[in-house]
């Protein structure tokens, strides 16, 4: 075997592995589309005869549980459906929600430069001066349990990694020769900002945007389990994994499922995001 | 270097301001109302008049944020109305508990993460390399509390080895140790994989050899020496992350640390404790991560110019 082939094979193990990644997240986000609407959860019908029921079971109406039941006898497999829905709502809106002030604070951080990037950055440095989890922890705590609130938590957590990304970007860009030609044209800062540096911040903020869906779901799930994140009536991962713990010894399939469900949607995610990284750095490109 | 070694401080103290500045917003003004906020749903009007007046919500809020400034500075973050006494002190206490859960988990990932990267740079592809590959990938992926469950679930119910809640006993502690240390194991022996790999192809490598020096002494004398550098450096990163992983880990094993402490003051609205537990975790990684640029500048020289 030459060294060509090795690296050949290599690219079409990598590639597999890609594709394998992209399809589990296409199934997941279509189940989070119409999971519910087939198979609908409801978080206050309980039913206690078939509590804590193992995968696989006859409920007493005769219907199939394939994952089993919780200890107020809810199908499983329904709240793991419904929290699909959750899991990846909040790791979207949250990456859009701070990407989008990630996007702006550091374009006009890297453009203008001076004090204006000097407020911005001492801003991102002071709330990296502490672990972005606790942030979100006390944030979550006190805005309340909400949806809206685990996504205005996390985004604020997150928008710092998405700043530094765009100012980078930015400040390699600016001092190029189309952006003095632009300026020389007499295009203003905003047309400068947005038709000439916006397209060069967008790869590597998809990228780093990627990775962080996976890591927002983990941190949501964090929230849920310790009981600050989605309300009680709505299902979440982390939540079905927290009345698990409680039954961990009689009925492991609570905290199991949905435990590999995150984890199955984060290394797919993550499996992405390395493959998107790839192929926006030219040197790793291999011609076909 | 003294410059370097000042500039440094300031910063960091710059850090703590902000910090203490960001958890004064999240609790005084994002609230709205931070007495009704403290006093729950159920307390009347004129208690929370009593309370306004007493947390001087009254004043500007400019004034409040420069008492407050004032406060921390004299390390009086208030009472706990829960624990008793003092919050900083209720928040101290439950520091050491942290800091042993972290050091276990420390000797664990700097104990097989090092070893395992090392073996897997002497051999590329093999099955080590491999599980050291998929390890940094996997184990960074993994929810740390889920993994401590399923760890629960193995080796406290089913196998019945191990207690399932930390315990201060050596066998106590090494669920929770191995759960925080996990997700960082293997990305030091990734680390330290591609050091090493990066360290054989250096000229000093070739010149050892030349000289009649055996592959394995220059191995182990030579390229394993230098590798430790960037294992130094990171040793302050991972703790920074032991500590703030370790406020979920501690949850679910019901140890007694800073972290389970910071998550029942906010279920129960024990905002002094919060405050003093966070304050307290921001500072201890701050100083932290001073003290891995010292020792980075110390160790390479470099650095300092290019701060400077």
């Amino acid at each position: 075997m030459t060294a060509e082939t090795t690296e050949r094979a290599g690219v079409g193990r990598t590639h597999r592995r890609t594709v394998v990644a992209a399809s589990v997240l296409i199934l997941f986000a279509a189940v989070a589309l119409v999971g519910p609407l087939l198979y609908p959860y409801d978080a206050i019908a309980t039913s206690p005869v078939d509590r804590l029921l193992p995968p696989g079971s006859r409920l007493e109406d005769g219907t199939l549980a394939i994952l089993g039941t919780d200890q107020v006898g809810r199908d499983l497999l329904a709240q793991v459906i419904a929290g699909t829905r959750v899991s990846l709502q909040v790791g979207l809106a949250t990456v859009v929600l701070g990407g989008l002030l990630g996007l702006v604070l550091g374009l006009l951080a890297g453009y203008f430069g001076g004090p204006l990037d000097a407020v911005i950055s001492r801003l991102g440095d002071m709330q990296l001066a502490f672990p972005s989890i606790l942030l979100a922890i006390l944030l979550a705590g006190v805005l309340g349990p909400s949806l809206l609130n685990v996504i205005i938590a996390l985004a604020v957590t997150r928008w710092v990694i998405f700043a530094r990304v765009v100012r980078g970007s930015t400040l390699a860009t600016r001092n190029l020769e189309f952006v003095d030609s632009a300026r020389v044209l007499g295009a203003g800062h905003t047309r400068i900002m947005v038709r000439y540096l916006l397209p060069s911040c967008l790869q590597p903020l998809i990228v780093a945007g990627t990775v962080q869906i996976g890591l927002t779901m983990v941190a949501e799930a964090a929230l849920s389990f310790l009981g600050l994140g989605v309300p009680a009536d709505q299902a979440s991962w982390g939540a079905t994994i927290a009345n698990g713990r409680d039954y961990i010894a009689s009925a492991w399939w609570i905290a199991a499922v949905p435990g590999l469900a995150l984890t199955l949607v984060v290394v797919c995610v993550g499996i992405l995001g390395d493959a998107l990284q790839d192929s926006s750095d030219p040197k790793k490109k291999v011609s076909a | 270097m003294t410059g370097f070694l000042l500039r440094r401080l300031a910063q960091s103290l710059l850090l703590t301001f902000g910090a203490i500045t960001i958890v004064f917003v999240v609790l005084r003004v994002i609230p709205g109302d931070p007495a009704s906020l403290m006093a729950g749903d159920e307390a009347s009007p004129e208690q929370l008049d009593a309370m306004r007046e007493e947390m001087g919500l009254n004043d500007p809020l400019f004034v409040q944020y420069l008492e407050h400034l004032a406060d921390v500075v004299r390390l009086d973050f208030g009472e706990s109305w829960r624990l008793g006494g003092d919050a900083l002190t209720n928040a101290l206490e439950r520091m050491p508990p942290t800091l042993a859960l972290a050091a276990y988990a420390m000797l664990l990932t700097i104990g097989v993460g090092f070893p395992l990267g090392v073996y897997a740079a002497r051999h590329v592809g093999g099955w080590g390399d491999r599980l050291v590959t998929n390890l940094s990938l996997v184990g960074q992926a993994l929810p740390s509390f889920w993994v401590g469950l399923v760890l629960m679930l193995i080796f406290a119910r089913t196998l019945d080895i191990l207690p399932n809640r930390a315990e201060a006993t050596p066998t106590g502690l090494i669920l929770p140790a191995v759960t925080l240390s996990l997700p960082f194991l293997g990305w030091l022996a990734r680390l330290v994989r591609n050091g090493t790999l990066e360290e054989l192809g250096k000229e000093y490598v070739r010149t050892a050899r030349a000289k009649g020096l055996g592959s394995r002494v220059v191995f182990n004398i030579h390229v394993v020496r230098n590798t430790l550098t960037p294992v130094v450096t990171v040793f302050g990163l991972i703790m920074g992350n032991f500590i703030a992983d370790a406020v979920i880990i501690e949850v679910v094993f019901a140890w007694p640390g800073i972290g389970s402490l910071m998550i029942d003051s906010i279920t129960n609205r024990d905002y002094a404790v919060a405050e003093a537990a966070i304050v307290l975790i921001a500072v201890f990684y701050i100083v932290l991560n001073m003290l891995v640029d010292i020792v980075h500048a110390y160790l390479d020289p470099r650095t300092t110019l290019e701060n400077a």
